[in-house]
């Protein structure tokens, strides 16, 4: 069965529904009113799966638990690239700044 | 008060960053695609075996995204893809894990620029397609495989996250 989720169409519509739905939030209730179960049953059994196999990072919010998914065991190349973009994107904001001082424009 | 759980999606597969710069959008824009000589790290990020002493953007869709040594030669980074100045740009990234350059291999940056006065901009970046360098799969099938439930919980929740998706 594992093997089977890893084949190309899941991996197609996970990222169609990636894409769809880029940081945004749902809340137990939308998602069971898709999933077809009770609210109770899915805010429990996800946090269980997902924390156990490190996929969840959860941080709390006043009364709200907010859970991102987030694939770290597959996320070296993405992780590179986060502390690339960090400083190549700080180095243009310097250059960017610089060029406006010298025009005078800012 | 009932607590309320909320779930958070993210793409694994790209980047997104932001910043805010203090420069009108125009030139914030022809900093990054006219002046990449001045701010990205050539000494370390370039991939010929010449010194790389500017990167050039070739302003048209179309046009080449290249690396130049300091002996003329040149070595191609990219492509562009989308070309809307003073505002949005697309290039793609066809530089692989080894740093060698792979036409076609397509994983893509998307830079915004978005005025938010006259003095500044907003800068937003997305590197995305990040899955176009492959190695990923394996990994990928180990997580998997380790845990059959969290598949199957993932297929469930991009059902409903899709259902969700279609009714707006």
């Amino acid at each position: 069965m594992p093997s089977e989720l890893s084949t190309r169409s899941e991996t197609r519509r996970e990222r169609r529904v990636f894409a769809k739905l880029r940081n945004r939030t749902r809340t137990a209730g939308e998602l069971a009113q898709g999933m077809g179960v009770s609210r109770p049953a899915v805010s429990q059994q996800p946090s269980e799966v997902l924390r156990a196999a490190g996929l969840v990072v959860v941080t709390a919010d006043g009364t709200r638990r907010l859970y991102r998914v987030d694939r770290r065991g597959i996320e070296a190349v993405r992780q590179w690239f986060d502390g690339f973009w960090d400083e190549t994107l700080d180095a243009f904001k310097e250059a960017a700044e610089s060029a406006a001082r010298k025009k005078g424009r800012t | 008060m009932a607590e309320q759980i909320v779930f958070q999606w993210t793409d694994p597969n790209s980047v997104r960053k932001a910043i805010k710069v203090q420069a009108p959008q125009e030139v914030a824009w022809q900093v990054f695609t006219e002046q990449i000589g001045s701010w990205w790290p050539l000494a370390v990020y370039k991939i010929g075996k010449a010194t790389a002493v500017n990167a050039v953007i070739e302003p048209r869709v179309g046009g080449r995204w290249h690396e130049q040594g300091d002996d003329g030669s040149t070595c191609d980074w990219g492509r562009v893809l989308v070309w809307e100045p003073p505002s949005r740009l697309v290039l793609s990234w066809d530089i692989n894990a080894d740093f060698q350059y792979v036409p076609g291999l397509g994983t893509e940056i998307e830079v915004r620029f978005i005025a938010e006065d006259e003095g500044s901009t907003r800068v937003e970046l997305e590197h995305r397609r990040l899955d176009r360098f492959g190695d990923r799969r394996d990994q990928m099938r180990t997580i998997f495989d380790k845990t059959g439930d969290w598949g199957k919980l993932l297929a469930s929740f991009a059902q409903a996250a899709e259902s969700l998706a279609g009714e707006r």
